[in-house]
């Protein structure tokens, strides 16, 4: 877009003159007007995000009592434990087996919901988004419940098949399995609907050409819809391995790290060592780990992103 | 390539009939163009022979075989869409061998006929293009490509040109011409326009309310119109309508417009016309170029008559002239030269051997 310009003032203009039109040139050029206009929110964003941001970069520094400058020698103490590195290990299985099977999920789950007749499908759509809208501390209550090892819902069902009772929270990989499990209940019905948003963007008429063209079902799917899909999973398979990676509640509430912090995720973890631990200052630098895990991440998707992005 | 045969071919959503039956042979090598107004069915019957739409009854067959059951991707045929379909992430090349790449032709193959096919349709410089960076003119070009790479018994357009502005339109269409002459593959092109059906047709098909009208020559369709939709639907401006009934007037049939203007048949019309019963409610179909400014010497079967002209709008080479006959609007073709004027009265000549008469209630071609 044109920047829109002052007209200039009459010819041989005195400096001072000069210097004042080139501030209401400033000021009438629309990016300037854009950034006034903007301007509240990003003293917003900077106060909610920034602030928190470099001080929990000032806290990693300090030492347990927040007396001392320590330097790096949080994350020092960090490297040498083997908790820290089973902590990542657990946060990187986590998000990306949850993520994967979402997706997965997600993406199977669209395709039925797109091959609905239209009359059919909002409430098809509505019912399985439900998983999505309850308050994850809420419906992981009741997962816990369902979890029980004594008298839950599905020991009692497995009993009747001669299997269990399982462990589902108590043994360390039934205990990873179930928060998987959870987490993918949770956070499927989000892929799902960015997928169906996706798949209903797709025109039918390619189908028709590829169909045509000779293409199976299969490479139909393969050929036409995930190259017309590409950004959505791109973008949605960001996003979701952000918010998988810090998440908090199902673990804490399921398992609360355990058994023996073997459920232990990095935001856990961090608010284990220091709200509960009360070593604020190493809390903070476990929690800071995760961002240049993710910063990986998102370089990389949103390069295929924009590479991609004038295609459509 | 192949001959397509459509067998009383019904298509039904629900309760709505959108094809009723229809039967059509279209012989090998031929160029076939399904014309008529939205809704005809013409896009539907495509789409059956494409096997994109499953048929409620009858038989359609390819090659001599019934293909009613047969997937599109196993009836080796080749469809261009009204919006390209293109696949956006592909190059041209690769949107063009698709097709081939999906059968496992051998690479030497693939690379040879789509070099063949970009160097018949002028596009061998946008071969490693997406189709965003191309133009409308040139996604048509690959759409076509891909169909003509494959090779197949039958192409399929679907309204090809109509996303394209007039100009491309009218260059495009030579384009199929031209490239239908040197593949001559059997083709079924379907358009709601009538001088895109003539242009490109041997044989043009007319619909109406999924049915077909007529099957005939562009030519045959213009001068032997056999219903008044055919006749209403082909050429530009229409056919006027008039409504008229035939009187016998000492010893000759003649034909009463208004009550002021009657006119005697011309013999070979007369003895055409000389049965029908003097009473029927009929219309004079007219097409016209067949009314225009009156000469000095008239030819035998050429009447003329005064009127009073509503609307001129001159175009180049002819000047059309609209004016009404008892209420009726007709519109006529003089000569820029005749001195035709907005409000202006004039002599108009009306040549009855080219004449047609209808039934008003069934709107036959008497």
């Amino acid at each position: 877009m044109a920047d829109v310009a002052l007209q200039p003032d009459s010819v041989g203009a005195a400096q001072p003159v000069r210097k004042r039109s080139g501030l209401k040139k400033a000021l009438k050029r629309k990016s300037t007007a854009a950034f006034l206009m903007t301007l509240p929110l990003i003293i917003l964003i900077a106060l909610l995000v920034l602030y928190p941001a470099f001080y929990s970069l000032h806290l990693a520094t300090l030492n347990k009592s927040m007396q001392r400058f320590v330097g790096l020698g949080n994350f020092e103490f960090l490297f040498k434990r083997d908790t820290f590195w089973l902590v990542v290990k657990q946060s990187c299985i986590f998000a990306i087996t949850a993520v994967l099977f979402k997706a997965l999920i997600g993406f199977i789950v669209a395709h039925f919901v797109h091959n609905i007749p239209a009359k059919g499908q909002r409430k098809w759509r509505g019912m399985l988004l439900v998983p999505w809208v309850i308050p994850p501390a809420m419906s992981t209550l009741a997962w816990l419940w369902l979890f029980d090892p004594s008298y839950s819902a599905f020991n009692y069902t497995l009993s009747f098949f001669g299997i269990g009772p399982i462990p589902w929270t108590g043994d360390a990989d039934w205990a990873r399995f179930s928060v998987i499990l959870v987490n993918v209940w949770y956070g499927a019905p989000f892929f799902m609907i960015m997928y169906l948003a996706s798949l209903k963007s797709v025109p039918e008429q390619l189908y028709e050409a590829a169909a045509i063209d000779g293409a199976n079902w299969w490479q139909r799917i393969w050929y036409v819809t995930l190259p017309m899909m590409r950004n959505i999973i791109a973008i949605t398979t960001l996003f979701s391995l952000i918010v998988t990676f810090a998440n908090f509640d199902i673990v804490r509430i399921l398992t609360a790290g355990g058994p023996l912090d073997h459920t232990h995720i990095f935001a856990t973890w961090a608010f284990r060592i220091g709200i509960e631990g009360s070593d604020i200052p190493l809390g903070a630098s476990v929690s800071l780990f995760m961002v240049p895990i993710l910063a990986v991440a998102a370089i990389f998707i949103l390069r295929d992103v924009n590479k991609r992005g004038n295609e459509a | 390539m192949a001959d397509v045969a459509l067998r009383k071919v019904v298509k039904r959503y629900d309760d709505v009939e959108a094809v009723r039956g229809i039967d059509l042979d279209i012989a090998d090598h031929e160029f076939i163009v399904l014309v008529g107004p939205s809704g005809c069915g013409k896009s539907t019957t495509l789409r059956m022979i494409a096997g994109l739409e499953d048929i409620t009854d009858g038989d359609i067959m390819i090659g001599g075989d019934v293909v009613n059951d047969v997937p599109p991707k196993d009836r080796d045929i080749a469809m261009v869409f009204q919006n390209y379909a293109l696949y956006p992430h592909m190059t041209v090349a690769e949107n063009m061998s698709f097709g081939l790449r999906l059968k496992h032709y051998p690479k030497a193959e693939i690379k040879s006929r789509v070099t063949e096919a970009a160097r018949l349709l002028d596009i061998t410089d946008l071969i490693d293009r997406k189709p965003k960076q191309l133009s409308g003119g040139q996604r048509q070009r690959v759409a076509m490509g891909r169909a003509i790479v494959r090779n197949p018994k039958v192409f399929l357009f679907d309204e090809p040109l109509s996303n394209l502005d007039a100009k491309l339109r009218v260059q495009m269409r030579i384009e199929i011409k031209k490239v239908h002459q040197k593949v001559r593959t059997t083709t079924v092109y379907v358009t709601h326009d009538q001088v895109e059906a003539m242009t490109l047709a041997d044989r043009v098909v007319v619909m109406n309310k999924g049915r077909i009208e007529q099957i005939g020559t562009p030519n045959e369709l213009y001068h032997r119109p056999a219903t008044r939709f055919v006749a209403g639907f082909i050429g530009s401006p229409a056919m006027n309508f008039l409504p008229c009934r035939l009187e016998d007037s000492g010893g000759t049939l003649q034909i009463r417009l208004t009550d002021r203007i009657a006119f005697a048949l011309p013999p070979a019309r007369a003895a055409r016309y000389n049965s029908l019963p003097r009473t029927d409610k009929l219309l004079l179909g007219l097409r016209p170029e067949h009314l225009t400014e009156a000469h000095a010497h008239l030819g035998p079967g050429i009447e003329t008559f005064d009127t009073v002209l509503d609307v001129t709008e001159p175009m180049g080479m002819e000047t059309l002239v609209y004016f009404g006959l008892d209420g009726t609007p007709v519109c006529g073709r003089v000569d820029p030269n005749a001195g035709a004027k907005d409000g202006a009265p004039m002599r108009l000549a009306m040549d009855l051997n080219n004449m047609h008469l209808l039934n008003e209630a069934t709107g036959v071609v008497l």
